[in-house]
Formats: structure tokens, C-alpha cells, sequence
């Protein structure tokens, strides 16, 4: 897993839905490994094959339409809702993807894709259909993210928006370091807090 | 200076903030199960730790455990593979396991509560969204991934950004046939799947003020449906009540203590939220969902909206949904053939859930075509609902009485619905396949999917409660 990221520049693959859910990403049935590798396989797996069936690709659905690549996945309004899952964020990267893209994303997701240096970049509702157009234009128009200056360009029209990202976690993916790092470096404090705390 | 509740016990656990950025939150209570900690403990490992606080961590097992023949080994090697592997790195790590066979086992958010381990005031986490179920105790409860169970294992703290906050007031009285399950429903059809994002919500008002401690659970439970952080409710006599007397509560004079403290913890009068909802209770009536998010909820008397109803924008995914569910838009939604019923999952699987349901089916049997799964949540309640004669009431209307699991809320043990069938569920999510793959899910309160039991279709509870029979 790349434990760093800065600037993602990659066509994408767009997924032009809203609410998807956690449990789309990644069906409950494919959640009980005890490792974190090899989730790619499954992900979007029934959106993906017909019948649960590999040799039964779902034609229209984006993943399997070979016009669409890269590392970016692009998607509508409240990406990740629903289970706490990780095995989502896991499933995203374990693919391919570096960078996920949505006008909306659920809180849990959030974090989870922060902690797996998959960064979940926040657009406008009006820059994310322009991302859309613009794929829909042609599918191998490409954006480019920059992490250290928040932004994010469609390459073709480049039309560009700033993007929010907490400062913490910006430090976090530019040098790879992960929350547990940071809560180690504190046992004193929280040891001494425990002492306090009734 | 006025705080809310949230803002009491948030402010109570925070050691530090970092400048910029997230505070380090001092997590109390830390539930696990067999689904999103292996990796956690994995972690754990490579990095050459411990657990730093095992007498604060509770585990058990269910997403994966079977519901019948709990006594044989589990059948599907995988989910074995996953049970056995929670219970050595209970072992291992010096963590308590109520595992399969043990009195305490259960879904996670039932046996919380249940044993008393859920306290007023505590900070609470679970690799598991549901988590918000502990807030009806008034406390910070919330789910996390398992990057950070393997935060707090290893450190009992996590780093979290203060949320929002929203207070959702529901005052009056309920209508005849609706109970919390409707509520819950009615909210999230208002605000929509997304609609409290970024928030930690407090109900309050008097129609949550006079429900009782498992129909609270209900409510808090669903607030990941839409989208919150975590839900709670203001603790009070209801709740230091339901806490007293239970195997992890203080007892004695740390009874006192805490007690004392627990009065504390309400919302002043002058506290501001970022958001406020008022909804009468007398709008609500028996809910049922319609779609693939727990959002797409109506009234059981009302329509599935026409497409000239629905946003432009939202139409791809609204369309995707009623060509899953195999139904068309402008249709009611009484009438239509169920398959199955699923009474269970931590949404409703308590002892009240499942008093109400055989309230309301004795003396009556299910409808032939159908099958009615009844999962108590931990084997607490399956022991209480026996020694009360509720497993009698079930038995004879048919329906069958199955052992404490997640089950079929979620496709991933062996209770699945087959593709293509309805179900009416009392769990918390409609989304695509969660009940197993192509399966369609119509979420309702336990009252209602009984009634589905009995008819055989969706049916207005209102119409078959007899006057004699007043069920609250
Ligand atoms: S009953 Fe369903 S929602 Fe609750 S913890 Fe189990 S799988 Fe999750």
C-alpha cells in the first residue's frame, strides 16, 4: 500500500449514482478474511457480474466498460454511506484507486479511506457533474488532484476547484504517517488523564 | 457556560486538541466482534504491541455465527475460521469473549446495554456503525473502521473532530399502531439518507421522553441510517432504572457516585445546536420502506412516489431501486406479497420487541406462504422470552423461534433470503443484497412485519388491532 500521496494525475472511472452504500462496495459475504489483502477482487461485486458470476460481466456497469481507467473513482452524492466496514476503503485501494471523488461522502468512510491513504476528495455539486460531462465527453479526460495546494483540475477544460482536508490528516498522507504513530507518542498524557478521569 | 449534552461528556474525554486539527478523544467502553477486529489485532502485532486497556474491551460473536444448532461447529469454514480466530486473540490479548454457547452472547448492541456495561456519560465505540445504539444510555457512542479499533486497542484513544449538532424534537402522543420503529423511519424518509452528516443528534421532546429504554435503542440505533455521527438521548428515571440491578452496573455507593452524575447530564436550557427539527407525533403512522435506502420510507397507507415526484438528479438512482425492489413508481405498497418475515437484529430484537410481537399473533397463525424468522438478540432475551411463554405464543402461530445472531440483517452468515423474494425486516438497512444477493428488503417496525406475518402481505397494523388489544 502506498503510505503516500501528493499529486494523482489518471483518467477515471465514473460511477453517476448516489447514496452508494458500503455494503455495494463490498457485499457482507466477502468481508470474513482476517487479512486486509485481496479485497479488489470483490469490489462492486454484484454491481459487476451477473449472477454472482465472474464469466458474466455486467456490460454497462463502469468498471467493466474498458474506456474507463485510472486510479481516480469518481461518484455522486454520499459515497460510503451505511456499514462502518473497512473492508470498503480496503477494496477501493486493493483495486487500484488512489483518489475518490464525490460532491458528498459519509463520515466512517471518510475516515476509513484517510487511515488507507485513500484520499476522499470533496467537489462542488456543479464541479462534480462537470467532471461527469467532461468523461461523458470523452473517457479519457483526466484531472489531476494536488494534495499540498487543495486542488483539483479537469485537465481538458482546466476548470479547477479548491478542496477542504483537515490539516492533520493533510501532514498525515503528504508524509505517510498513520493516527496510531501520533497516539503512541501520547501514552504519558493518557496515562496521567486516566488518573483524573472519574 | 450552557453545554448540550454531547458537548458535556465530549468535553469530559477530550485530553488534547491538536492545533489545526482532530482532539484525542478518551474512549470508556470499546465492543468488538469477529467481522472488523482480526485485522486490528493483526496490526497490533506487526507493530509489536498490546492491548493497552483489555478490562475495557468486550467481545462476542455474531455477524457470522449460525441461528439454529448453535451447539455443532460452524459449517462454513471462513466464518469458523473468523469466530475461532476472535477467540484466540481474546486469549491472547487478555480481552473478555462471550462467544457462542455463553449466557452472555448476543449481538454486540444488545448485550451492552443488557449486561450494564453500557453506562450514562461514557464515551463508546465499535467497529460497527450501529454503535449509535448505546446513545439512547446518553452517551457518545459511535461506530469506527478497523484502523481505528486497532487505534484504540492499542492506545484506548481515538482522534475525532468535535461534530455538529442537531436536536431532533418529537412531541405528543403516538398513534395507535405506531411505535419508536416508526419514528426512526419517519425521520430519516423527512431528512433523507444523508440528511444528518456530520452531526451528533439528540432526540428529545416528549414522545421520546416517555418511550421506554429498548424503544430509545431502536431510535439511536438507526441514526447512522441517516448519516449521523451518533444519537443520543438525555439519561433519566427511565434510564437509571433500566441500569440499576444489571451484572456491570455500580452498585453500592459507586451507585451513588455515578447516579449523582448521571442527573447532570441533560442539555441546558440555553445550549445551542447548529440544527433543530420539531416533528409532531400525531404526523406519524406506521412506516414502511419502499426503496434501497433506509431514506425511501412511507406511510403504510401511502404511495411509492410517481417519477414526476422525484428530483431530476436523483432519478438514475431512484429508478435503479424500484427495478431492484420489482416495483413501479406511483403504486401502493399495502397489498404486496411478502415472502418472508424477519423479526431480529439489534434494531429490534429485545425481549419488548419480541412481548410486543406475540402480544399482538396470539391466537393467531401466519399466513401459509409465508416464513417467520424471530432472532432474539443475545440469549438473555431467548431465556427470558421462554420462561415468559412467548416461544409458545410463536410456535403455535407458526413462526419460528431461532438462536441470538445477527442473522439475516446482513447476507453474510447462513440465514440469507433467497434472490427475488420479499422480505419485511425489523433490522436497519434496505441497501442492495443485504439480505443476500437480489434479495428485497421492506424495513418496518416489529408491530408491522407481524402483521405481514399474519396477512401474508404488507398490511396496516392500525386495521387489525382491536379496540381489546391496545398495543402501545
Ligand atoms: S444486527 Fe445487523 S446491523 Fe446490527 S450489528 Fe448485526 S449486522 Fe450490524
Amino acid at each position: 500500500m502506498s503510505k503516500q500521496i501528493n499529486i494523482v494525475n489518471s483518467t477515471v472511472v465514473p460511477i453517476k449514482m448516489e447514496n452508494i452504500d458500503t455494503d455495494q462496495i463490498i457485499p457482507a459475504r466477502f468481508l470474513k478474511a482476517t487479512s486486509r489483502d485481496g479485497f479488489g477482487k470483490n469490489l462492486f461485486r454484484d454491481w459487476r457480474y451477473e449472477n454472482d458470476d465472474e464469466q458474466q460481466p455486467k456490460k454497462s456497469f463502469p468498471l467493466n466498460n474498458s474506456n474507463y481507467t485510472g486510479s481516480i473513482l469518481v461518484a455522486g452524492k454520499n459515497f460510503g454511506c451505511g456499514s462502518s466496514r473497512e473492508h470498503a476503503a480496503w477494496a477501493i485501494k486493493d483495486y487500484g484507486f488512489d483518489v475518490v471523488v464525490s460532491s458528498f461522502f459519509a463520515d466512517i468512510f471518510k475516515n476509513n479511506a484517510l487511515n488507507n491513504f485513500l484520499l476522499p476528495v470533496t467537489v462542488s455539486d456543479s464541479f462534480l457533474q462537470n467532471i461527469f460531462d467532461a468523461v461523458e465527453k470523452d473517457p479519457t479526460a483526466s484531472l489531476e488532484v494536488n494534495l499540498k495546494e487543495q486542488t483539483i483540475r479537469i485537465s481538458s477544460s482546466n476548470l479547477t476547484e479548491k478542496f477542504d482536508i483537515n490539516h492533520y490528516k493533510k501532514t498525515c498522507l503528504l508524509n505517510g504517517y498513520d493516527d496510531i504513530d501520533y497516539l503512541l507518542s501520547i501514552k504519558k498524557e493518557v496515562e496521567e488523564f486516566e488518573k483524573h478521569l472519574a | 457556560m450552557a453545554k448540550t449534552l454531547f458537548e458535556k461528556i465530549w468535553d469530559k474525554h477530550v485530553i488534547k486538541t491538536i492545533e489545526d486539527g482532530p482532539s484525542v478523544l478518551y474512549i470508556d467502553k470499546h465492543f468488538i466482534h469477529e467481522v472488523t477486529s482480526p485485522q486490528a489485532f493483526k496490526g497490533l502485532e506487526q507493530r509489536g504491541l498490546k492491548v493497552f486497556r483489555p478490562k475495557q474491551v468486550v467481545a462476542t460473536a455474531d455477524h457470522n455465527v449460525p441461528t439454529i444448532n448453535q451447539h455443532l461447529p460452524i459449517k462454513e469454514e471462513l466464518s469458523r475460521k473468523q469466530v475461532q480466530t476472535l477467540k484466540e486473540n481474546c486469549e491472547k490479548f487478555g480481552i473478555e469473549l462471550y462467544g457462542l454457547g455463553h449466557p452472555y452472547q448476543g449481538i454486540v448492541h444488545v448485550i451492552g446495554p443488557e449486561l450494564g456495561v453500557t453506562q450514562p456519560g461514557m464515551t463508546i465505540v465499535c467497529g460497527d456503525s450501529h454503535t449509535s445504539t448505546h446513545g439512547a444510555f446518553g452517551t457518545i457512542a459511535f461506530g469506527i473502521g478497523t484502523s481505528e479499533v486497532e487505534m484504540v486497542l492499542a492506545t484506548q484513544c481515538l482522534l475525532q473532530s468535535k461534530p455538529k449538532l442537531m436536536r431532533i424534537n418529537v412531541e405528543g402522543k403516538l398513534n395507535k399502531g405506531v411505535v419508536s420503529k416508526d419514528i426512526i423511519l419517519y425521520i430519516i424518509s423527512l431528512i433523507s439518507a444523508s440528511g444528518a452528516t456530520g452531526y451528533a443528534v439528540e432526540y428529545a421532546g416528549s414522545a421520546i421522553r416517555n418511550l421506554s429504554m429498548e424503544a430509545r435503542m431502536t431510535i439511536c440505533n438507526m441514526s447512522i441510517e441517516m448519516g449521523a455521527r451518533c444519537g443520543m438521548i438525555a439519561p433519566d428515571e427511565i434510564t437509571f432504572n433500566y441500569v440499576k440491578g444489571r451484572q456491570f452496573a455500580p452498585a453500592g455507593k459507586a451507585w451513588d457516585e455515578a447516579w449523582a452524575y448521571w442527573k447532570t447530564l441533560y442539555s441546558d436550557a440555553d445550549a445551542k445546536f447548529d440544527k433543530e427539527i420539531n416533528i409532531n407525533a400525531r404526523d406519524i403512522e406506521p412506516m414502511i420502506t419502499y426503496g434501497t435506502n433506509p431514506g425511501m420510507g412511507i406511510g403504510v397507507s401511502g404511495h411509492v412516489p410517481a417519477l414526476t415526484e422525484i428530483d431530476e438528479k436523483e432519478k438514475p438512482s431512484f429508478e435503479k431501486s424500484l427495478l431492484y425492489m420489482g416495483l413501479e413508481p406511483g403504486t401502493n405498497i399495502k397489498g404486496k406479497k411478502v415472502d418472508y418475515v424477519f423479526i431480529g437484529s439489534c434494531t429490534n430484537s429485545r425481549i419488548e420487541d419480541l412481548r410486543m410481537v406475540a402480544a399482538f399473533v396470539k391466537g393467531k397463525h401466519k399466513a401459509d406462504d409465508v416464513e417467520v424468522w424471530i432472532v432474539p438478540g443475545s440469549k438473555q432475551v431467548e431465556k427470558q422470552a421462554k420462561e415468559e411463554g412467548i416461544d409458545k405464543v410463536f410456535e403455535e402461530a407458526g413462526f419460528i423461534l431461532r438462536q441470538p445472531g445477527c442473522s439475516a440483517c446482513l447476507g453474510m452468515n447462513e440465514d440469507k433470503i433467497p434472490a427475488g423474494k420479499y422480505c419485511i425486516s425489523t433490522s436497519n438497512r434496505n441497501f442492495e443484497g443485504r439480505q443476500g444477493p437480489n434479495a428485497r428488503t421492506f424495513l418496518a417496525s416489529p408491530l408491522t412485519a407481524a402483521a405481514a406475518a399474519i396477512t401474508g402481505e404488507v398490511a396496516d397494523v392500525r386495521e387489525l388491532i382491536s379496540t381489546a388489544l391496545e398495543v402501545e
